[in-house]
């Protein structure tokens, strides 16, 4: 439907954009590909074989970066779907509800969980005061499900707004009507709601799963340093924490994630044109 | 069902805030430690502005992030034009190319950055990360987001309007100030808004592409908690918090009718 | 609505942060000086700025490592570094490090002889020894029972009992020392054997380990969320000072004796400045000063006689000869080495 209105010159109104990304975002990847691609000694498959190496490093980001969406979905569309039958007063504050967390430096929070969760935190003190013993074995951080927890923690909004904005496109006519049609309350959110939501449900498993797949901070701060994930491998390869800088490895393995994440990516927006327009939507 | 929901809701609230409590309270701590409470005070805020780390990273923060809202706003809304002229794979074609920073990882982004200016800096004596390449990849990545906020406002404008000014007789560099930006006007300063936002809170690719001298906040606070841990952070998240707080109230409370329509 | 919001916000933090941070362009030098974090008393760099008016932009690292790939990418250019001894050989041998200019520094003099010389730089061409030290097993009395300790071993380390609640070291060099230390190589051992050997001891701890931290161990033993850590000696008596439940000792298979020094990069813009500042943190009265602040000891003879008595006794800071001879000062590993301990070190990492 939009036929596209020329205002001015097309290319000059694109050269600067041109330009800039063939600069700064299509030659860095190009450069990320050099690199993976060769060593001191000129081209190779050699830096590739990492991927292998550390194919437990991909699986357990892989691994705990799904269960963190998964959770986000299940914690999300409660919320979403309470907001968006609300008053549009209501659905008005609880979005900047849900934003203003956001708006604290993410370091900082995840650093006030481990003032919750430590042995001696919050959770474990309230714990001890209210049934008067201890629970020695109750470690809460310095694990998977720490990790876990701050990817949800910190990604739950990501997945919360673009169900919301989602559901809110449902109209509630189109519900009455299928209650008229004898749909059953089930039936509605099984046929009608949920199927017009998947749209928001895709862009928020991207939003979710593509951060907490390549973070490198969540895991130092809550894990306890002990298990790297993807992320902390190319930290430490870029920046040479272990005594050694290596960009060839780095770029191999930054390569794998990127095309892993850029094919699902496409899949997903296969599957759902509509992914497109609701992409970013955060603000 | 209903009450289900209610408590569930609530149980979520916590979730959210529970750390932003713990924060708050803990800038208040006569103590030094972050995890018992000792007593009130108000010392933490007092050395918060004494601190000049701190400050000073705050100012490149936000100088980094009104300079590149302003350059990615301008690249960006004059592309969106340019790419909601275009048809076809041309039109997919560029559309793909600004998604690459917003789909792709932010470690991918960050660390191709750092390649291209380590490889570039090589070339110059004396030259190193700091202000231009933290500036550089600020807009960078703030440039697809600008994109994305103006299109849709491009794809809902009434185009005979532009035509019909042109038809008139109003020159196109005119027609286009007067007649096409002022409809697209929302999405330029929502795509200005979000860029400043997401460069006042980058840390990932801050991360891989500042030097020594220019550090922004994100970074600083990076830097401390590597540290003994320091209450002044605690002091500070409290009133950036306070301060984003306040505004959203007294705007939501100002005039809530217009807004209405605008969410 | 929200976006107002913001655009008050950004008008808001922009005018704040403008008053804040007005005024002061002066156009001296800024020296760039990029040192451990918690390894100054911050009121000398007042007092140094004072005096010259030379500003300081000081910066921290957490590891040799860290500082080193820092200054290698080119991403920084910093003036005044203080590595420690195997970093310094190194780096001297990568041609990174200025010949200093000694007619500026004349607060050498106050240096110890047994302070000069020494391997990592034989000729005192490039270096001034800052503070020195040895790594202690750092633990609390309350939890760990008499009878594991009072052999003042590293076996504390590998003792089950306490599961989740040891620190170790995260960088690789100390942390790999430690299990030298236990199995009794040296810890400069360029045999690939011993280094797998030492693999195995860590991974075989990492199950008891609560976190791989570096300055965290402040917080985590002070506030008793762990009970054990490898530690820098006046880091240590630091963390004794808030809690007196702390006691640390130098483990009997031996532990890594460092020195730190202060250098100047090749690439310092502000050599002159540099050595400044370099004398300024020799001069007698700052260096005391410095030294009751991090509580390692000093290589400064005139210093070290105006310390408060205690410190000057204290055998965890100044160890005893005996105990000294045990312990054994890093060297510059082999590129071959490196790469091989940086692959074990991701290799305990990456074992899950």
């Amino acid at each position: 439907m939009s036929k596209g209105v020329t205002v001015g010159n097309k290319k000059a109104n694109l050269f600067p954009f041109s330009s800039w990304m063939v600069l700064f975002v299509l030659v860095p990847i190009a450069l990320v590909v050099y690199y993976a691609f060769t060593d001191v000694n000129g081209f190779t498959l050699s830096n590739l074989k990492w991927i292998v190496t550390y194919r437990n490093t991909l699986w357990l980001s892989i691994e705990l970066a799904l269960i963190a969406t998964v959770i986000c979905v299940l914690l999300a569309y409660p919320i979403a779907y309470s907001m968006s039958r609300a008053s549009a007063r209501v659905q008005r504050n609880a979005t900047l509800f849900i934003m203003l967390p956001m708006w604290m430096n993410f370091l900082v929070r995840t650093y006030a969980w481990m003032t919750l969760l430590e042995d001696n935190g919050l959770i474990n003190s309230a714990l001890r005061a209210i049934f008067g013993m201890e629970f020695p074995g109750l470690h809460l951080i310095n694990n998977h499900g720490a990790i876990v927890l701050g990817m949800v923690y910190n990604y739950l909004p990501y997945m919360i707004l673009p169900i919301y904005t989602s559901l809110t496109k449902i109209g509630q006519s189109l519900i009455e009507a299928a209650r008229d049609l004898g749909a059953n309350g089930s039936q509605v959110f099984g046929r009608v709601i949920l199927p017009m939501s998947v749209p928001g449900i895709i862009s928020g498993i991207t939003m979710v799963f593509i951060p907490s797949i390549s973070t490198f901070i969540i895991s130092k701060i809550l894990g306890g340093g002990k298990d790297f994930l993807i992320g902390d491998l190319i930290e430490d390869y870029f920046l040479g924490n272990s005594g050694v800088v290596n960009y060839n490895i780095g770029a191999a393995l930054s390569l794998v994630i990127m095309v892993m994440i850029l094919a699902a990516t496409f899949i997903m927006n296969h599957f759902d044109k509509d992914a497109q327009t609701s992409g970013g939507g955060v603000i | 069902m209903k009450k289900l929901l209610t408590v569930y809701n609530v149980l979520i609230s916590i979730f959210l805030y529970a750390p932003i409590f713990v924060i708050v309270f803990f800038s208040f701590n006569s103590g030094s430690s972050r995890a018992v409470f000792e007593g009130f005070s108000m010392q933490w805020y007092q050395e918060l502005f004494e601190d000049e780390l701190i400050l000073k990273s705050l100012y490149y923060s936000v100088i980094i992030a009104v300079l590149s809202a302003i350059v990615s706003t301008l690249i960006g809304t004059l592309a969106a034009i340019g790419i909601h002229s275009l048809k076809g794979w041309k039109k997919s074609a560029f559309l793909a190319v600004n998604n690459i920073p917003v789909v792709n990882p932010e470690i991918v982004t960050a660390i191709s950055m750092m390649i291209l200016f380590v490889f570039a800096l090589g070339f110059f004596h004396n030259a190193e990360m700091g202000f231009g390449t933290l500036l550089i990849a600020h807009i960078t990545f703030n440039i697809p987001y600008v994109v994305l906020s103006v299109l849709p406002k491009l794809r809902g404008m009434d185009q005979n309007i532009y035509y019909a000014a042109l038809d008139l007789g109003c020159p196109p560099m005119r027609a286009f100030t007067k007649v096409v930006i002022p409809q697209i006007m929302p999405g330029i300063v929502s795509g200005l808004i979000m860029a400043f936002t997401l460069s006042l809170d980058d840390f990932v690719i801050s991360y891989f592409n500042s030097g020594a001298t220019f550090q922004t906040l994100p970074i600083t606070i990076y830097s401390m908690t590597k540290k003994p841990y320091n209450l002044k952070l605690n002091a500070l998240s409290t009133l950036l918090f306070a301060v984003v707080l306040a505004l959203m109230l007294v705007v939501n409370l100002k005039k809530p009718k217009k807004a209405e329509k605008k969410a | 609505m929200k976006k107002k919001a913001l655009a008050l916000l950004l008008v808001a933090l922009f005018v704040v942060s403008l008053c804040a941070c007005g005024g002061g362009q002066a156009n001296t030098a800024t020296l760039n000086v990029y040192n451990w974090g918690e390894y100054i008393d911050l009121d000398t760099l007042d007092e140094f700025t004072a005096r010259t008016g030379i500003k300081v932009n000081y910066t921290t690292y957490a590891s040799n490592e860290e500082m080193y790939s820092k200054i290698v990418s080119g991403a920084a250019s910093y003036d005044v570094i203080i590595p420690s001894e195997y970093m310094i050989s190194k780096m001297i041998e990568e041609d990174l490090l200025a010949e200093l200019d000694f007619g500026n520094i004349p607060n050498y003099q106050y240096i110890g002889e047994e302070y000069k010389g020494l391997d990592y730089d034989p000729d005192n061409k490039y270096s001034v020894p800052y503070t020195w030290g040895t790594v202690v097993i750092v633990y609390n009395t309350k939890y760990v029972d008499e009878e594991d300790v009072a052999d003042e071993s590293l076996e504390l380390l590998w003792n089950e009992k306490y599961a989740g609640k040891i620190l170790m070291f995260d960088n690789p060099r100390d942390a790999f020392a430690l299990a030298h230390s236990r199995l009794g190589h040296s810890m400069n051992t360029t045999d690939p054997a011993e280094w797998e050997a030492a693999a195995e001891q860590l991974i075989e701890q990492k199950p008891l380990v609560q976190a791989y931290v570096m300055d965290q161990v402040f917080d985590k033993i002070i506030g008793e969320e762990a009970w054990i850590a490898p530690y820098y000696a006046g880091d240590a008596m630091s963390i004794m000072d808030d809690n007196e439940d702390i006691a640390a000792y130098v483990p009997v298979e031996g532990a890594n004796r460092f020195f730190d020094s202060m250098c100047v990069l090749k690439s310092s813009r502000h050599k002159e400045e540099a050595e400044a500042f370099i004398n300024f943190m020799c001069d007698t009265e700052i260096a005391e000063i410095n030294a009751e602040e991090v509580c390692y000891a000093i290589p400064q003879v005139e210093s070290f006689k105006l310390l408060p008595e205690e410190m000057r006794e204290d055998t965890m800071v100044y160890p005893p000869e005996e105990v000294l001879e045990k312990c054994e000062v890093f060297i510059n590993l082999p590129p071959e080495t490196l790469d091989l301990q940086s692959r074990l070190w991701i290799k305990l990492k990456t074992t899950y």
